[in-house]
């Protein structure tokens, strides 16, 4: 039950924010192409995605691997 | 009149990015990008060790290092081809693995180095907005070898404000299968475990990831990333014992099942709080085949001392219910014939936590005295389980334009 409950909330929020967006052109984006705003994964977190990769029983949805690579899950 | 002083300082910042990304498209040779170094040490301790059973030390220290190189050229076309090299090495030791064979005094399981070398290509069209790619890495520990390969593509579309993008990868990877001593050599009863110590066992993993990205206004913009993960081949750990309460101390070795099917759906949105603060959240859902749910939910809060200087404070929160082949030590009954059981308490139920902070320096001019250092990056984490694992991460990442 609770996997169709995020799948709809997903859907929802998808839909909501691309209902809600404004064109925002390129010289509009300063404040979003600030190094700290970026979406993708960060070099500096790769040891720690790493370990909790290990440690955790979820991996995945971060941009990161979702299994194999190493002797972890 | 700070607050001015700030805005100009933060604006001039942003025309430098930006000319220098326009200076980029046009003609140019290849040359290197940036050169990356991160190095990392982690420390754990804890008392549920899964090589004993779930008793004893997890006491476990990780030395990794790894440096990445990362060069580009722009063609006639103006199309944008990249190639990074990366070369990781991690060395660690741990007090449970030593346990594999507790009668060496300082076995070859008690530490190991793993050499994890990638390369990857990524070609461009600016004109179209898309690119494509694809990368191979290879993995090599004592007793754990991986191929691993990968395709990527990604559009950018709205004048850049939405971008879909689609990774598939696949890892070939091959155990060289270690039991505990107690369970090698013929006729020893191990429950029809598959394997017999020095097999080469498979695990094979496949994995897309699909995404989407999205500027919502000038201050907001969002992700939702969803992988589909399969793996299949030898998914448990051999030389994890497991102990019954109906079989004395006799060990067996870790059973779980060949197939794992895997669909984490995460969430990520940045804000721009004020000139400042950014907020970085994150929320992640996971489900798979072996019944384990679990919600992560993050939050980083950057904070700018200058344009250029900035603290970031954060927190994690994790739950997941573990998977039901899952029993404490000595808590699995062979008369009730289960097929699949671990005591690694990895796969227990448990809620984590994580809190750190991350300092941030970057110059164009180049960082203590060192003109090619353009980022300096320090991160700390303490991380808690409720089962009484904890670990300290301290990570340090420079990166030389």
């Amino acid at each position: 039950m609770m996997k169709y409950v995020f799948f709809i909330v997903c859907v929802c929020f998808t839909l909501l924010m691309m209902a809600s967006c404004v064109s925002v052109k390129p010289y509009q984006k300063a404040k979003l192409n600030d190094a700290e705003m970026v979406l993708s994964g960060r070099s500096i977190e790769k040891y720690e995605n790493n370990f909790l990769m290990y440690r955790e029983g979820a991996t995945g949805g971060n941009g990161g691997r979702t299994g194999g690579g190493c002797g972890c899950n | 009149m700070k607050k001015i002083v700030y805005t100009v300082a933060s604006f001039m910042f942003f025309m430098n990015v930006a000319k220098a990304q326009t200076d980029s498209v046009s003609h140019r040779k290849l040359k290197i990008d940036e050169v990356n170094f991160v190095t990392s040490y982690y420390h754990q301790s804890g008392d549920h060790s899964a090589v004993t059973g779930g008793v004893g030390s997890e006491n476990l220290n990780d030395f990794g290092n790894s440096i990445d190189l990362q060069l580009s050229r722009f063609d006639k076309k103006l199309n944008k081809h990249t190639w990074n090299f990366e070369l990781g090495v991690d060395v660690y030791s741990s007090a449970s693995s030593d346990k594999i064979d507790p009668s060496t005094v300082s076995s070859a399981s008690s530490g190991d180095v793993r050499f994890s070398p990638a390369a990857s290509y990524l070609f461009e069209n600016t004109k179209k907005k898309y690119s494509w790619g694809g990368g191979l890495s290879f993995s090599q520990e004592y007793d754990y070898t991986s191929f691993g390969g990968n395709m990527v593509y990604s559009k950018s579309l709205n004048g850049g404000n939405t971008e879909l993008s689609a990774k598939a990868s696949v890892f070939l990877d091959t155990w060289k299968v270690l039991l505990p001593v107690e369970l090698r050599g013929d006729n020893i009863d191990n429950n029809n475990f598959k394997y017999k110590q020095g097999d080469s066992a498979p695990r094979n993993s496949y994995n897309l990831g699909l995404g989407i990205a999205q500027v919502v206004n000038k201050e907001l913009q969002v992700s939702l990333l969803a992988d589909i993960g399969y793996q299949t081949g030898l998914l448990g750990t051999a030389y994890q014992r497991v102990y019954f309460s109906d079989k004395g101390t006799q060990s067996f070795s870790e059973k779980l099942p060949d197939h794992r099917f895997k669909l984490p759906i995460g969430l990520r949105a940045n804000y721009f709080l004020s000139d400042r603060i950014i907020l970085r959240s994150f929320y992640r859902f996971y489900t798979d085949s072996w019944n384990l749910t679990a919600h992560t939910a993050e939050l980083e809060v950057p904070y700018k001392i200058t344009p250029f200087v900035s603290i970031a404070p954060y927190y994690r929160f994790y739950t997941q219910n573990g998977v039901d082949y899952f029993k404490p030590y000595g808590e699995h009954r062979m008369a009730d014939n289960p097929e699949f059981y671990t005591s690694d308490y990895d796969l227990s139920k448990f809620n984590s936590n994580l809190l750190g902070v991350n300092f941030r320096w970057m110059s164009a001019k180049g960082i203590l005295g060192i003109k090619p250092l353009n980022v300096l990056e320090l991160r700390y984490g303490y991380y808690s389980r409720n089962d009484g694992l904890k670990s300290h991460l301290v990570t340090m990442a420079l990166k030389f334009k």
